[in-house]
């Protein structure tokens, strides 16, 4: 039993080690590929002496093998310098930003399981009826509508025409209204499509289950096993999802003007903060990776048959 | 002349592996030895997953034995996927039981023909046409059927498209594995015919395979009888046919059609083969065997010479 | 030529929402094509005694159709001029997602083993980071030009293709007709390029049909971010970042891009889904 445990498991945490190696490694190939980091970071104007204390600090007149194993140290330690604007630690600068994008983060993806499970999974319920096709219609703008664009309709509805909430800021607990609901309905949309395909390939198993059961009605049979059986493929989506709340987040924080990391993110890049951009990097390859292994992890636990299935065959 | 010799060849294939566990093997072929002489055919018949594929396979070289030696023209065959394998390719082809599977759905049946000599760099593009052109009319394909594609015509058809490409580069050799399995009786016996004029022609030697002992008995010299991965008898086929030794083959020929003056004596085979994977001990056959005793389920007969014509492997031969 | 296009089934035709589609993405290609030719103005002409005038219909006069911007420049002429680029960095881009993920999805699956795995972890990786950070890290380490910001959007959605193409060539690889070819003694490359590749064409273009559309939002993302297409150049997202600023006073600055992008997405998803089932896979 623990040896099929440590099988399970074993592989998945490898490969999560591997994948967050990968990361670093690649990030270490394309700096040293892109030119002189000393030059790079202390910029054209720097003195002579300053471009060879860096280097020497940064151990880049050392031989490559050798700052390949101090960098993957360093990255170890989160220690990538500091910041060019400010000076501070870029770690502690990236650390403070990260209670204010938890702050939309968290909300929205409650937002997108509230309004996205129940409306996937009425659709499958009422499979073709007018209910089902309006809300596949709208799924597909929830796809292709993308976030900044939504997120600035939104301001021009509620914000510049009715004046219901402030177009942003961090400031007033109203100003995270938007943002949040900007966030959640895309990945709503994902979320319902996805609850609703799962749902139907349920149900139609349980055709089956219903017809042989006598005294049991439809919607007790839904409640006690479609529903718990659809959500199991939802919460891997979950995992798959939390990317695409990434990368949204990035965009709506700059929309509304939330100084979270994902505006600092777009400044450090247009300023060229090496040192800031690597950590937001490895953070937010940190934080998939774990949840892909959560994922993987809580997939296991609940479909035991895929736990004995996949330890067996790898 | 000898063109081709297995000599105790044997493959296994790992089954249900694990990282903790150890793994199991199923012995898909097990010393198998057999020859294929130039210009005659030697077949192989048994059951299906007997191994008959996976020992085609390995006397073409697509496959390499885990132990055991293929000699071709004498000598062994060059590691797979080299460039001498390649061009040995020319030597020895391979004619299908998937016609459909194996011909390349988005080419005409002149596209189709023309590739070998295309990929062996035979003769000038006018020199390959013409060579088609040829082929084509050896295997009985008209005029109106050149420029179509696999899925327009008929598995009869088909299997001559297949027979063309394989005999192309003029090979020496050609495996035929179950060639004409998934086609109706008629057209069965249509290319069987074609094969047997094409070989006398072309004198071509060839290893050809089928589960059906009818089809084995029609085209070949000589038989090789394969249960679970052995060899059970084999030697000239009109006296395995007419005087089958061992218990299997009297089995199998038992429930062919009654020929005149030939094995008569009826001999039921019952229940399914045995899975690979737990092969009884003793001999292979004994679970299923009328005469079995005490000593198959002990010691594993070996095939040994009966007389000067075949060779059988059952403790019990010298009995009955 | 014994390579043949994929075949189409001829029996079902375009119902109406797909032939909106279609229609819709059939202008947005003539209008990058011919962009120099029906752009009534050029795109830096400023006109500033008609600045941030409003589109025909909301007190605006035919001189600047869908209105001008903060400098007076007008907004219809920039939208054309702004479409094209962005369907140019879309296509340059599909076309390296596809091709790349092609090449690495057959290397793994040809090579097997080792190759195979190294690949696979790579492909896995690349698809468990959200690529807008990808793109943004790429971006701040190697600086910005427009050949590289192709390049750059050239990576997305290839750990996709890289996935397909090699499911794509192992299945031919079981289907027969490969294995077949390589025991006729043809090199694996002749097997790849001239049996395995035509086969996969079809289920490739229509992965093309769904990378498109997403690259279109990744660059205007990245352009509205101020980090993609560069002034004096113009793409939907510039524009939109643009119309952002008079979001009160202009809104048709930030709407006219941002209903280009939308349709323009929607519509070549649409038309994806149904080349996806025109696409007979068994050629019956
Ligand atoms: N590549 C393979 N991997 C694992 N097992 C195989 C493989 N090829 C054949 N086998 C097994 O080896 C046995 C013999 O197969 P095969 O040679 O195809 O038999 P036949 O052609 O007589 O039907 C079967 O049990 C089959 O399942
Ligand atoms: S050895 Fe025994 S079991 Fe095997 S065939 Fe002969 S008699 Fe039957
Ligand atoms: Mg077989």
């Amino acid at each position: 039993m623990t040896a099929t445990i440590i099988g399970f498991v074993g592989p998945k945490v490898l490969r999560a080690a591997l994948s967050i190696l990968v990361v670093v490694t690649l990030t270490f190939v394309v700096l040293r590929a892109s030119g002189d980091p000393a030059l790079q970071i202390l910029g054209p104007s720097a003195r002579a002496a300053d471009l060879e204390a860096f280097r020497r600090h940064w151990g880049l007149d050392q031989p490559l093998s050798l700052q390949y194993l101090r960098y993957i140290q360093a990255a170890f330690h989160g220690d990538f310098g500091n910041s060019m604007l400010g000076g501070k630690p870029a770690l502690d600068i990236v650390l403070e930003r990260v209670p204010l994008t938890l702050a939309l983060m968290i909300p929205s993806l409650i937002l997108t399981m509230l309004i996205g499970i129940p409306v996937g999974a009425y659709a499958a319920m009422h499979r073709d009826s007018w209910v089902d096709r309006s809300v596949m219609m709208l799924t597909v703008l929830g796809f292709t509508v993308p976030s900044f664009v939504l997120g600035l309709l939104l301001i021009l509805i509620f914000s510049v025409t009715l004046g219901l909430f402030p177009s942003g800021g961090a400031d007033r607990a109203a100003g995270f209204v938007l943002p949040v609901l900007t966030l959640g309905i895309g990945g709503a949309a994902i979320i319902a499509r996805f609850t609703r395909s799962a749902m139907i390939e349920v149900l139609s198993q349980l055709y089956v289950v219903a017809a042989s059961a006598k005294g049991v009605t439809w919607r007790q049979v839904v409640r006690q096993h479609a529903l718990p059986n659809a959500i199991i493929p939802v919460l891997t989506l979950f995992g798959l999802m939390l990317g695409g709340q990434v990368a949204g987040a990035v965009l709506v924080e700059n929309v509304f003007g939330w100084p979270g990391i994902g505006q600092l993110l777009v400044v450090s890049v247009a300023n060229r903060d090496h040192a800031v951009v690597q950590v937001i990097l490895l953070l937010v390859t940190l934080t998939m990776t774990s949840a892909n292994l959560l994922m993987d992890l809580l997939y296991g636990v609940f479909d035991p048959r895929l736990r004995a299935s996949s330890a067996g065959s790898h | 002349m000898t063109l081709l010799r297995l000599e105790s060849v044997s493959r296994r294939f790992p089954v249900g592996s694990s990282i903790l566990g150890s793994r199991k093997y199923l012995a898909a072929v097990d010393g198998v030895s057999l020859n294929v002489e130039a210009g005659q055919t030697t077949g192989i018949v048994g059951e299906s997953g007997c191994g008959k594929s996976t020992t085609g396979r390995i006397a073409l070289g697509l496959d390499s034995p885990d132990s055991g030696r293929v000699l071709f023209q004498g000598s062994l065959l060059p590691r797979i996927g080299s460039k001498e394998w390649r061009s040995q390719r020319r030597q020895m082809q391979l004619v299908f039981q998937d016609t459909l599977g194996a011909l390349d759905r988005r080419m005409t049946v002149d596209a189709l023909i023309a590739e070998p000599l295309e990929i062996h760099a035979v003769g000038d593009a006018a020199s390959r046409r013409q060579r088609v052109w040829e082929l084509l009319q050896a295997v009985g394909l008209g005029d109106d059927q050149h420029m179509l594609y696999p899925h327009q015509l008929s598995g009869g058809q088909r299997q001559r498209v297949v027979l063309a490409r394989a005999l192309a580069p003029k090979p020496s050799l050609l495996v035929c594995d179950e060639p004409v399995s998934a086609l109706d009786v008629s057209v069965q016996a249509q290319i069987i015919n074609l094969l047997v004029d094409l070989q006398r022609e072309l004198g071509l030697g060839i290893l050809f395979i089928s589960h059906d002992l009818r089809i084995v008995r029609h085209v070949s010299d000589r038989i090789v009888v394969m249960y679970l991965g052995r060899v059970v008898e084999q030697g000239r086929a009109d006296v395995i046919i007419d005087h089958p030794a061992h218990p299997y083959t009297q089995a199998l020929v038992s429930a062919m059609p009654r020929l005149p003056g030939g094995f008569d004596q009826y001999v039921p085979l019952s229940g399914e083969p045995p899975s690979a994977t737990d092969r009884p001990s003793g001999c292979p056959f004994n679970s299923r065997c009328p005469v079995a005793q005490d000593i198959c389920r002990q010691s594993l007969p070996e095939l040994l010479p009966l007389d000067s014509k075949r060779e059988v492997a059952c403790h019990r031969v010298r009995d009955r | 030529m014994p390579v043949m296009m994929p075949r189409l089934k001829t029996t079902s035709w375009m119902d109406l929402p797909t032939r909106a589609a279609a229609g819709w993405v059939l202008l947005m290609v003539v209008a990058a094509l011919v962009a120099a030719h029906i752009a009534p103005y050029d795109i830096t002409a400023i006109d500033l005694r008609h600045r941030l005038a409003p589109p025909v219909g909301f007190g605006g006069t035919m001189l600047h159709i869908l209105g001008t911007d903060d400098l007076g420049r007008d907004v219809a002429s920039r939208l054309i001029y702004s479409i094209r680029t962005s369907l140019l960095v879309a296509f340059g881009a599909t076309a390296i997602s596809v091709f790349v993920g092609t090449a690495i999805g057959f290397t793994a699956a040809y090579f097997g083993r080792l190759v195979e795995h190294v690949l696979l972890l790579m492909i896995d990786v690349q698809a468990s980071l959200p690529f807008l950070i990808v793109a943004l890290a790429m971006l701040a380490f190697l600086g910005n030009s427009l050949p590289l910001f192709v390049t750059l959007m050239g990576l997305y959605g290839w750990e996709r293709n890289a996935r397909l193409a090699r499911g794509l060539a192992i299945a031919a690889g079981a289907q027969g007709y490969a294995s077949a070819t390589r025991q006729l003694g043809a090199h694996p490359l002749r097997v790849y390029v001239r049996h395995i590749l035509p086969n996969s064409v079809a289920t490739l273009l229509v992965a093309a049909t769904v990378t498109f559309p997403e690259i279109v939002l990744v660059e205007s993302g990245l352009s509205f971010l101020g980090l993609g297409v560069q002034p004096p150049m113009s793409s939907l997202g510039v524009m939109v970042a643009a119309g952002r600023e008079y979001i009160t006073r202009a809104p048709w600055m930030l709407l006219a891009p941002s209903l280009v992008i939308v349709l323009t997405a929607v519509a070549v998803s649409v038309l994806g889904d149904w080349l996806r089932d025109q696409l007979d896979p068994t050629l019956k």
